[in-house]
């Protein structure tokens, strides 16, 4: 092992280990309502939202194809393995297709 | 372990909390499988996964590191913490919620116990919660088995990972983005989301084509919860 991964793991632990304790020892002190509260709740899917547009954006037709279908899936089904699998299906099935 | 020193009822509620949890953690370990897989790709070693999934145990701030992980290259360590850090600080509100029934139950050791907090058991637990029921016992019986299924699954996936070969065959590098697409629409919250979502998308879009490395990420993450804190307050 890379003593530097190490030190990024151990990191990342820290960080998301005091994030959950902290809940527990902030639950009352957190704000309810207001600003602060608003940008937490949004945080998650701002994240999701920033980690998928460039890749599409950055994807071409089989990549765009396949987010349509993962999308499609993930409405009707709402099962996130099965929304998986179907994206990963249409892009493979896309790109040769499409090449 | 702990469960054998529990007292009986919270034993009962702990294993009623695994079995409750068990579907959940097969859709876990599906996911599980594809990171691992994914992870040896990043440059990961088996050794390396196994220590980031037992101690890190947060699906969705593993999958974005391994956006930053790099094999050769000095690590950026700084956007690997500032990534773990944004996507994972809905666990401060997650955890906050569940304060309530560590309270009631005195339970002890709650920083240690507050590890196997995670998104399936919390969801879960939550929804019992909502119906006057949930316990800290059924809390930690669906923490313990979908850690197990985490751990478990991301490892098996590295090492199956090396038989796959170039994942771009099977359509394995749309993988993340099949996933965070999948998770990112399950979280819809009706219209308030739509304009943080496309403040985050668009200016994720820019800042990966104007900034280095991934701090797109960060850029859009940001963004697009600001955006929505400054959303229509209700009228006072």
């Amino acid at each position: 092992m890379r003593a530097e991964a190490v030190v990024a793991i151990v990191a990342m632990a820290g960080i998301t280990w005091g994030l959950r304790a902290g809940g527990l020892a902030l639950a009352r002190r957190l704000p309810q309502q207001g600003r602060i509260a608003r940008a937490l709740q949004q945080m998650p899917g701002c994240v999701m939202a920033a980690l998928v547009a460039p890749a599409v954006a950055q994807g071409g037709p089989a990549e765009a194809a396949a987010a349509l279908a993962t999308a499609a899936v993930m409405f009707t089904t709402r099962s996130l393995p099965a929304a998986m699998a179907v994206g990963v299906a249409a892009v493979a099935g896309a790109r040769q297709w499409l090449a | 372990m702990a469960s054998l020193t529990l007292p009986r009822t919270s034993h009962a509620s702990f294993q009623n909390g695994m079995r409750r949890s068990a579907p959940l953690a097969l859709s876990v370990a599906a996911y599980g499988l594809v990171w691992g897989a994914l992870a040896g790709q990043a440059g990961l070693g088996l050794a390396e996964t196994g220590l980031m999934s037992g101690l890190v145990f947060a699906g969705a701030a593993q999958f974005v590191v391994l956006n930053l992980w790099t094999a050769t290259a000095a690590l950026p360590l700084g956007a690997i913490a500032a990534a773990t850090l944004i996507v994972n600080l809905r666990f401060v509100l997650m955890s906050a919620s569940m304060l309530p029934l560590f309270e009631r139950e005195h339970t002890r050791g709650r920083w240690a116990k507050a590890f196997l907090i995670s998104d399936e058991n919390w969801a879960l637990t939550s929804a019992e919660q909502a119906q006057g029921r949930g316990s800290v016992g059924f809390l930690l019986g669906g923490g313990a088995l979908v850690y197990l299924a985490w751990l478990a699954s991301t490892v098996v996936g590295r090492i199956a990972g090396a038989a796959i070969g170039d994942p771009a065959r099977w359509g394995l590098d749309f993988a993340f983005t099949a996933t965070f697409l999948a998770l990112l629409l399950g979280m819809w919250k009706g219209k308030a989301s739509l304009m943080p979502w496309i403040v985050a998308a668009g200016t994720a879009v820019l800042a990966q084509a104007l900034l280095p490395g991934k701090w797109f990420i960060v850029v859009g993450g940001l963004s697009g919860s600001l955006a929505g804190a400054w959303q229509t307050e209700p009228a006072r």
